[in-house]
């Protein structure tokens, strides 16, 4: 079931980029989708898609705005005159354990506002989080942890 | 309605380049690599994808701007890849943080081991 | 000429100037450096104002063709600064320049005998500050 609803997408995906929501080009992209997803068929293993769809595209909007927010929050420190800053590197204790969690993370808190990820540790248990303003590490790592991670959980656990 | 099309486009396209702009200031006046990554990864995706999102609006066209709107998922996915890659390549060999950074945990984590 | 085509066009002048001065603050950082990973991180913003650039010239000229473009070229800038990251993993931390003096505690030992190469093989903490110590050796 899963299946079809996420070749589905695909279909949307390839008939957004070709440009030409044609019957046959529908057709086309379908059977395209299809046999992406029939070539990886033994890594996927779907369940409760449905539940999980409003969870993930809450965490889709989540992104934007904090997007749009730290591209403007970086505009407004760029341009002020006198540049305060604190960059420092800390410590970001990662609850998330998967791969697939710890790169979403990862992507999330480099596009948030002053936060850029640099490194995994090799026990995948810290993440490294280069930040603009160290000045209150301890307030940064709760957001973090209260923001993404969490909803990252909601979505995929 | 051709004028708030214009006026759309318009607004897309001062933004955008203000925020090239800026991220380009930026890369000039930030003291070390990875604070000025901040500026290079974030205006500066958000500048581009405003650009592409311009010329989707513009064409008022469903196809061009669903094409658009593809190409500006697709700048942001990438950007945090490449800036996560390219920051952990200089911390690993060793390019230092600027001397007024305040705390380097991934150092201090690294000599413990 | 219509009253949203002057708007527009207003604003693509605006927008073409803006974008070239980006461009021309950006190739400054290329040229100045001062290390590696500067460059690199400048290149990347390059390729995004050019992106900018092709999106202006898109609604000028009215060719919607262009995204197409735009997206490959994001793509090819993409696989670039991968390629440039995996690049200065590779060479190790040689620096072709004046790096800022090291944050504390650093710089304080490390042999200058240790290869780069068995550094890294071994632990980054050593290679790290044994090119640091190299490089305060040869501003020496």
């Amino acid at each position: 079931m899963s299946t079809i609803i996420v070749s589905a997408l695909f279909t949307a995906v390839w008939v957004a980029i070709t440009g030409s929501a044609s019957f046959h080009n529908l057709a086309f992209g379908f059977l395209l989708a299809t046999l992406c997803l029939w070539i990886v068929r033994d890594e996927i293993g779907g369940r409760g898609y449905w539940k999980r769809f409003g969870r993930i595209l809450s965490l889709c909007l989540l992104f934007l705005k904090e997007l749009a927010l730290s591209a403007w929050k970086v505009a407004v420190m760029v341009v002020s005159p006198r540049m305060d800053l604190k960059p420092g590197i800390f410590a970001f204790p990662l609850t998330v354990d998967r791969d697939f969690e710890i790169t979403l993370l990862a992507n999330l808190i480099t596009l948030t506002p002053g936060t850029l990820s640099v490194d995994v540790s090799a026990d995948r248990k810290t993440l490294f989080v280069h930040a603009i303003d160290c000045s209150d590490i301890e307030a940064t790592r709760r957001d973090i942890a209260e923001g993404f991670e969490r909803k990252i959980m909601e979505a995929f656990r | 309605m051709d004028m708030l099309l214009a006026l759309a486009t318009a607004g897309l396209i001062l933004s955008g380049s203000a925020f090239a702009l800026i991220a380009a200031i930026g890369i000039n006046r930030l003291p070390d690599i990875y604070t000025r990554m901040h500026a290079a990864s974030k205006a500066g995706t958000v500048g581009s994808g405003l650009m592409l999102l311009a010329v989707g609006v513009h064409s008022g066209d469903l196809a061009t701007l669903a094409r658009a709107l593809a190409g500006f998922f697709f700048f942001i996915l990438t950007a945090p890849v490449s800036a996560h890659l390219l920051a952990k390549a200089a911390h690993q060999v060793g390019y230092s943080l600027s001397p007024r950074s305040v705390c380097d945990e991934m150092s201090e984590h690294e000599k413990r081991i | 000429m219509s009253a949203p085509d002057t708007v527009l066009s207003v604003a693509i002048s605006i927008g073409l100037v803006a974008l070239g001065i980006a461009f021309l603050l950006t190739v400054y950082r290329v040229i100045k450096g001062p290390t590696l990973p500067d460059r690199v991180v400048a290149l990347d913003m390059l390729v995004g104002i050019v992106i900018g650039f092709i999106g202006v010239i898109a609604i000028r000229t009215g060719f919607t063709l262009y995204i197409d473009i735009a997206i490959s070229l994001g793509l090819v800038g993409f696989l670039a600064t991968v390629a440039f990251a995996r690049f200065i993993l590779a060479r190790g931390g040689d620096g072709s320049s004046e790096a800022a003096p090291a944050p504390a505690e650093a710089a304080a030992s490390g042999s200058k005998t240790a290869s780069k190469t068995a550094g890294r093989a071994g632990g980054r903490a050593k290679a790290k500050s044994a090119s640091l110590a190299a490089r305060k050796g040869r501003k020496a």
